[in-house]
């Protein structure tokens, strides 16, 4: 079997790539005990995309020392490692690494086996599927005219089935029912537990007085369809927060800690105290706040400021949790535990912003509140009118009854999350996750939209100028410097040269100066890159650009070229803004970063309203200020500094690169590069506003038509069978419209970004 | 008509065959890789599933 070219399509574009394999350490404290002295853990490994990888990844994991069994997953491309608890945990991830499949920790303990509510909804669904079948069996007989006595019979097998899958497969349904209730709310399940009950126990009834007529078959098909829709939009939901769960983690797990003894150890980041001696090497990211004690580097704090130049610190320097250690390691002192820092205060102010958001009630709910009103009082007004029309309150009882079947919520229950659910399954194939149904709700009304700048409306790191206009020559030298330095804007210069081609120059003695840039000698002279105060004798020579960041390559201490760089716009972001201005929807800039590159950005993209240097409870600040004027908000970012703000506005969205908790308090999140997601995501939401209300429309048609014959007393068992089945199908039909539409975007999104290539499509092996 | 008393626990006992079934295979996660498994069927030099 050939292994295929590896789509871009699911790989987190950004992090993933040079990020550090997990540690043998963290495989060990993310993993848990399994039955026969095993410990699991489960790597997320993105690049899985065939049958091929599977017997690739299972192979080489059955070699590696210490694997007792390992499996991996083409549905969650995920992989379960199991080892004996009496060694040290396998080298596992070296293992996948080596075949070209970078595997990496993830968040979601669930992967699907241990989601309790999934399968109590599907066994509850599967005994409610064959029950109704069996039912449906005697049900056709008695419809068929069987006799007083087979009727009676298939009646009492019929309730016999019926009653305990009522009671198995419909404690979903009471218990959210009374739930509400208690809360002095109505939901779409108080209507339905009502209507089930006492359809079952006035068919109860005129079965032990040997009644013609008798409701089991459709109270059970009843709680049958509308588990149907609640187990989907379980399992749209579930799929989500594992595909969320499976990215990249960006906050570590622990640090290594140096005791006054000598000895270090890998730390849980809850084990970590203020005073504790933190080692923090280039390429790993804080653990918590902390103060350098010795080395210099660079740190780069666009995920969380939102700044996007690095930061140069040094001894004495006060350092952010979440920020990323370019350059050279540091020897930190941890001055904050991990619940008190920086990502803890913004977690706080998250908490204190979804509250205002829980007030959102969602559609069907909505639709509840008017409607069970509505029909309880239907059924009661004609169980009164017929007991006084004719005196008889059996008749009127049973009219009553099939005035709560008739109308009970069947297409209703159905209709928002079937919509919902091929939302969310034609959102997935492009790359976009949805959280829950109400965030698909809210998107549709949103009318402005705030994005951040660094790492949203960017890709957060910076790309040179104008790569053709800059001597060859000069850049072959710089980048076979910048080759051995993590610096962002050394692996721009490398990646302008890898996209040139040409030769390759030789360098030796190559050092790097942490906050200063890299010298190497070359041709017995002594060549250095980096900032202009630094390379050179005399910095005033060189004339860069206004406003844009630069380093500059000196030979001996002369100018031999000025490389400046800006950031790199996310692809699609100008289409993107476009498209949301020509909705009608206004765009706004909030970001971190400072004024000058700000304005530069919101000039190139064309938005009119930016703000810079804002903090994020300026940002917060901002969107309750659009609340409170009636704006209905979507928020784009990535940063932690962006997370309040995510937390906070009508509904929001975060591309797969976005910190943890960013990811886990966004509504939406994309895994693709071109930000053209938004306006694809928003047309989806749209569409899927009108089939939902198409549907109700649907739904109360077909009530108003069948009501006034239930009334009448027209509606036999049959007759109700026939009318609920017919209109859940029709209901769905009218969602599955929700396919095939919308082809322009889909086009755009299909885009090949070249960016968004996975790291390892070049050391795929062939297979 | 008598032969109902036979036809009718046929019935239900092999409608509740199959749901015995279907929970075992969820239980024992057969539907844990749905895509997977449909790539696993080409496999030839395998070793049997667990």
């Amino acid at each position: 079997m050939n292994c295929h070219t590896p789509e871009a399509k699911d790989t987190a574009p950004a992090e993933s790539g040079h990020g550090a394999l997990p540690s043998r350490e963290e495989l060990l404290l993310a993993s848990r005990a399994v039955a026969d002295g095993l410990r699991e853990v489960r790597l997320s490994v993105p690049s899985i995309h065939c049958g091929g990888c599977l017997r690739t990844i299972e192979r080489a994991l059955g070699n590696v020392e210490g694997v007792a069994e390992a499996r991996a997953n083409l549905t969650t491309k995920s992989v379960t490692v199991r080892w004996s608890e009496n060694i040290a945990p396998p080298q596992a991830a070296e293992a996948l690494f080596a075949i070209g499949h970078p595997p990496h920790l993830t968040d979601s303990e669930a992967g699907g086996s241990t989601d309790k509510t999934l399968g109590e909804l599907i066994r509850a669904l599967a005994v409610a599927g064959f029950a109704s079948a069996n039912i449906m069996a005697f049900s056709v007989s008695v419809w068929a005219g069987a006799g007083p006595e087979l009727r009676n019979l298939f009646h009492l097998l019929s309730a016999a089935i019926a009653l305990p899958v009522l009671l198995y497969s419909g404690r979903v349904f009471y218990r959210s029912a009374w739930a509400a209730l208690r809360h002095g709310r109505t939901n779409m399940d108080v209507p339905i537990s009502i209507g089930v009950s006492l359809a079952f126990a006035m068919s109860l009834y005129d079965m032990s007085n040997g009644g013609p007529h008798a409701y089991f078959d459709a109270t059970v098909m009843l709680v049958f369809f509308l588990l149907i829709g609640r187990t989907l939009d379980h399992v749209m939901r579930a799929k989500a927060r594992s595909a969320v769960g499976d990215l990249a983690k960006l906050t570590p797990r622990g640090a290594t800690v140096a005791y006054e003894n000598g000895t270090s150890e890998y730390v849980p980041v809850g084990g970590i105290e203020p005073g504790m001696t933190i080692l923090v090497t280039a390429g790993e990211r804080v653990p918590v706040d902390g103060r350098v004690l010795t080395g210099a580097s660079e740190l780069d704090r666009s995920l969380v400021t939102g700044e996007s130049a690095p930061v140069a610190v040094a001894a004495g320097a006060t350092v952010e949790a979440g920020t990323l250690n370019l350059t050279a390691p540091l020897r930190l002192e941890a001055t904050a535990t991990a619940d008190n820092s920086f990502l803890a205060e913004m977690v706080r102010l998250m908490n204190a912003a979804e509250a205002g958001r829980s007030a959102y009630r969602r559609l069907a709910d909505r639709a509840a509140g008017l409607y069970a009103p509505v029909v309880h009082s239907a059924a009661l007004l004609s169980f009164l009118g017929w007991a006084f029309a004719t005196g008889d309150f059996h008749r009127a009882a049973t009219v009553a009854v099939a005035v709560l079947i008739i109308t009970c919520p069947c297409a209703l229950g159905l209709a928002v999350p079937i919509v919902q659910v091929i939302a969310a399954r034609r959102l997935f194939e492009h790359g976009i996750m949805v959280k829950d149904g109400g965030g698909l709700e809210r998107l549709a009304e949103a009318d402005t939209v705030v994005f951040d700048k660094t790492g949203t409306l960017t890709t957060g790191r910076p790309e040179l100028i104008d790569p053709d206009r800059t001597d060859p020559a000069a850049l072959s030298l710089a980048s076979a410097l910048a080759i051995h330095s993590r610096h962002p804007q050394s692996l721009a210069l490398v990646a302008a040269q890898a996209a040139r081609g040409g030769t390759k120059t030789n360098v030796a003695d190559i050092r790097e100066m942490p906050g200063h840039g890299l010298e190497a000698r070359y041709n017995g002279t002594v060549i250095r890159l980096g900032r202009a105060d630094w390379a050179l004798d005399d910095p005033e020579t060189v004339s860069a650009p206004l406003h844009h960041p630069c380093s500059v390559l000196s030979n001996d201490g002369r100018l031999v070229a000025a490389f400046a760089f800006h950031e790199r716009l996310r692809a699609g972001a100008g289409e993107a803004i476009a498209a949301l201005k020509d909705r009608g929807l206004g765009v706004e800039i909030l970001s971190g970063d400072h004024e000058a590159a700000v304005r530069d950005l919101a000039g190139s993209v064309g938005v009119e309203r930016f703000e810079a240097r804002i903090r994020p409870d300026g940002k917060l600040a901002r969107l309750k200020a659009l609340a409170e004027a009636g704006h209905k908000t979507f928020m784009v970012g990535d940063g932690l500094n962006d997370a309040p703000a995510l937390a906070a506005a009508h509904v929001s969205m975060a591309p797969s690169s976005a910190v943890d908790v960013g990811r886990n308090a966004a509504d939406f999140v994309f895994t693709r590069d071109s930000l053209e997601a938004v306006p694809f995501t928003l047309a989806i939401a749209k569409r899927t506003r009108r089939l939902i209300r198409e549907n109700f429309a649907l739904a109360v048609l077909y009530n108003a038509v069948a009501l006034p014959f239930a009334i009448a007393g027209f509606v036999t068992p049959l007759a109700a069978a026939l009318a609920m089945s017919g209109s859940s199908l029709i209901v769905v039909a009218n969602a599955l419209r929700l396919k095939g539409r919308a082809k322009y975007y889909r086009k755009a999104l299909d885009r090949p970004s070249p960016q968004a290539a996975p790291p390892h499509a070049s050391t795929q092996p062939a297979q | 008509m008598s032969i109902l008393i036979y036809l009718i626990p046929i019935s239900f006992g092999l409608g509740a065959v199959g749901l015995g079934a279907f929970l075992w295979s969820m239980r024992s996660g057969q539907y844990q890789d749905l895509d997977g498994a449909a790539e696993r069927v080409l496999f030839d030099d395998e070793d049997a599933p667990d």
